[in-house]
């Protein structure tokens, strides 16, 4: 057994003897929920995350986000094509999937997520269509055959880009953010409450789950757009808006506060009302989790990036370090993010329903749920969103031609 | 005292004959049925005939309408009783081919020491049986029991609510059954169930359980485990049934509890004399 399990059995009285055998259910020792299931809430996250970047600019008015606005966009529609991808390779019978939608049973929670995601897709596709309908009919213009017929359809025939249209597809735009947001928001809150709803898991049933995933996206979507922004505008030349990424770090600062006060309050209530399977959960953390969460999730992944952001938010910079500093924090807090899934997801399962023992995990490598499925799944949406690119360019001073073009500041702001 | 002289007169041509006609008129028994009575020219023996030839293991069922709105039974398992032979376990494997790794069924030991300490095993689900005891736990052994677990058969099941397809779904008779033709093996029953009684089966890739063998129940039979359990610790009847065990044991004075109560699953699973460490 695990030393630590030893040692954080030698603290509790009654969980002592509860934990001497390590006695795991024969069916528990297998873990039924693995890397895809981490995958899938990692997936959607960053899909919500991204979102929000969107909705500041185009329903809150914040100006400065413009200059990643439109490749929020875009980024959440590439992911969120692949979202149903892990869970298709979970799936013991994926070519049943659609059973979901045809026959759904209405008392389960998992039931919804057709219509959910369906319902996402359909609003993200719309707002990415009306944000970029003027770059299109220039392109439809262009074009000849098929494309122009393409061209026609994604600009819902509408080749007019008058001020009246233009005032009126930006209405458009506002009506389908805000229409987005609470969809993005069931959209992933519902992946919470599919954990928060199962009363048999001690580590998940508590109705923070939502709330914990929800706030735990945001913070892995902004994190991924300021990593993206920063490393795609490097990688061609391109300068950077210091403005915008500062706003960036500010909301992920918000969001980050709330997601870390959250997971330690789940952690903090488990600990101080000892119920049922408290010893069980205590168990975990001090034991089969005790590297992969304390360590990693909350002292490298979380205390680190708040001391930076707190450093970010109070001391004034330059930016040349603010920029590489929002790099690195960025990229630790997207990797919190996916080991905070993995502890949520996995970490759980490690429990057994006996109370009595702990359960391990080897991913392995060609499954097909292994280690090479989530590098290729986690690479398609890149792969989507390169090919997007070529039609809906990224950023607003590449386009030419476009009335929503405007030229950055080839310098950061202040 | 008079000797009775046994030998008899038949030749040794006259003997071989006979045993020929012996032999011909016993393979025509192989060749054709015995009656004609039931006979289903397709399937060999009907199912009418079937049942005619299936014991009566629980009153009220065989030969009467099964009226699925007014069956009820339960299941009793009597703690006290449990030898921890196995036999259940194996009866279960081979009546439903139960892939290697995977229990619809299982029983535990618990080892009680003097140090108040409980140790649990239950290596192979209990399929070998216990034939020694624990060799590794240090101080002196005082107690020892076995607990089989099976499906709770719950009247709030967990696992039925999460389904997303409707493929585990609750019959009006109340037991909890899994159709295996539209199981998309996501697993959620899986987490849902408090009991750990269900998994995915390597060989459909669909969720599967213990079903309180529905399929003899609906013929008056008694459930594999519970028909071969050699001491009665698996009890099983019909609750509309007053004559049965299990109508007297739960309209009885007796102490019954169910596992995780708290769960709020209302299981039809009693146990008799399950002590505080068993969860």
């Amino acid at each position: 057994m695990n030393p630590n399990l030893y040692e954080a059995q030698s603290t509790l009285s009654h969980g002592a003897s509860m934990l001497i055998s390590n006695y795991v259910f024969p069916n528990d020792l297998h873990v039924h929920w693995s890397m895809m299931i981490v995958l899938y809430p990692y997936i959607t996250g960053l899909v919500d995350g991204a979102f929000i970047i969107a909705a500041l600019y185009y329903l809150f008015d914040v100006k400065s986000l413009k200059p990643v606005a439109r490749f929020s966009l875009l980024f959440a529609f590439a992911f969120l094509c692949c979202a149903t991808l892990p869970l298709l390779l979970h799936l013991g019978r994926p070519e049943r999937n659609f059973n979901m939608l045809l026959t759904p049973s209405p008392s389960s929670a998992m039931a919804g997520f057709g219509y959910i995601y369906a319902i996402s897709m359909g609003v993200l596709s719309f707002i990415v269509l009306f944000v970029y309908r003027p770059d299109l009919v220039e392109r439809g213009k262009k074009s000849k055959g098929v494309m122009k017929l393409i061209y026609r359809a994604l600009t819902f025939d509408s080749d007019d880009l008058s001020k009246k249209a233009l005032e009126l597809d930006t209405k458009i735009i506002r009506f389908l953010v805000g229409l987005g947001i609470p969809v993005a928001a069931v959209l992933h809150g519902y992946v919470g409450f599919i954990f928060g709803g199962v009363k048999a898991n001690p580590t998940w049933s508590t109705p923070l789950m939502p709330v914990i995933f929800l706030f735990s996206a945001c913070v892995s979507g902004i994190s991924a757009i300021v990593l993206a922004y920063i490393v795609i505008r490097k990688l061609g030349s391109l300068s950077i808006d210091a403005a915008c990424i500062k706003t960036c770090i500010k909301t992920l600062t918000g969001f980050f506060i709330l997601a870390f006060s959250f997971e330690m309050l789940e952690v903090f209530s488990h600990s101080y009302l000892k119920t049922g399977y408290h010893h069980m959960v205590e168990g975990l953390l001090n034991g089969p989790l005790a590297s992969s969460f304390w360590l990693w999730q909350v002292k490298i992944c979380s205390v680190i990036p708040l001391i930076l952001l707190g450093f970010m938010a109070f001391v004034k910079m330059r930016d040349s370090i603010y920029l590489p500093i929002s790099t690195i924090v960025s990229a630790i807090l997207l990797l919190q993010v996916f080991i905070m899934r993995w502890n949520v997801v996995i970490g759980g399962q490690l429990m057994s329903k006996s109370a009595r023992g702990y359960t391990v995990f080897h991913p392995e490598w060609f499954d097909k749920e292994g280690i090479l499925a989530v590098i290729i799944i986690m690479t398609i949406p890149f792969i989507i969103l390169y090919v997007l690119g070529k039609i809906f360019p990224f950023w607003g001073d590449a386009i030419k031609g476009s009335i929503s073009s405007k030229p950055v500041r080839k310098t950061g702001g202040n | 005292m008079k000797i009775e002289d046994f030998s008899f007169d038949m030749d040794r041509r006259e003997f071989v004959k006979k045993v020929l006609n012996g032999a011909i008129a016993g393979s025509l028994i192989l060749v054709f049925p015995m009656d004609t009575v039931g006979v289903d020219s397709q399937m060999g023996i009907s199912q009418s005939d079937l049942n005619l030839r299936l014991p009566e293991e629980i009153p009220g069922i065989k030969n009467n309408q099964y009226d699925i709105h007014r069956q009820k039974f339960a299941f009793v398992v009597d703690i006290t009783r449990c030898i921890g032979c196995g036999s259940c376990c194996v009866a279960d494997k081979r009546e439903y081919n139960v892939p290697d790794g995977n229990y619809r069924t299982w029983v535990e030991r618990y080892v009680k020491d003097f140090d108040d300490q409980i140790y649990v095993d239950c290596p192979n689900g209990g399929l070998d049986g216990y034939q020694k005891p624990r060799d590794d736990i240090q101080t002196g052994v005082r107690d020892t029991f076995f607990v089989p677990k099976l499906c709770n058969m719950c009247k709030e099941p967990p696992c039925v609510q999460v389904c997303p397809v409707g493929a585990t779904f609750m019959t009006p008779d109340g037991f909890v059954l899994m159709d295996s033709q539209r199981c998309v093996g996501c697993a959620y029953c899986i987490q849902a169930c408090p009991y750990s009684v269900r998994f995915l089966s390597p060989v459909t890739k669909t969720a599967e359980k213990c079903t309180w063998c529905y399929h003899r129940v609906r013929k008056g039979l008694l459930p594999a485990c519970v028909e071969v359990c050699p001491t009665g610790a698996r009890k099983f009847g019909s609750l509309n049934d007053e004559n049965s065990e299990v109508y007297k044991i739960l309209k009885g004075p007796g102490v019954l509890t169910v596992l995780k109560q708290s769960m709020g699953t209302l299981p039809a699973l009693y146990y008799i004399g399950q002590r505080l460490e068993v969860v």
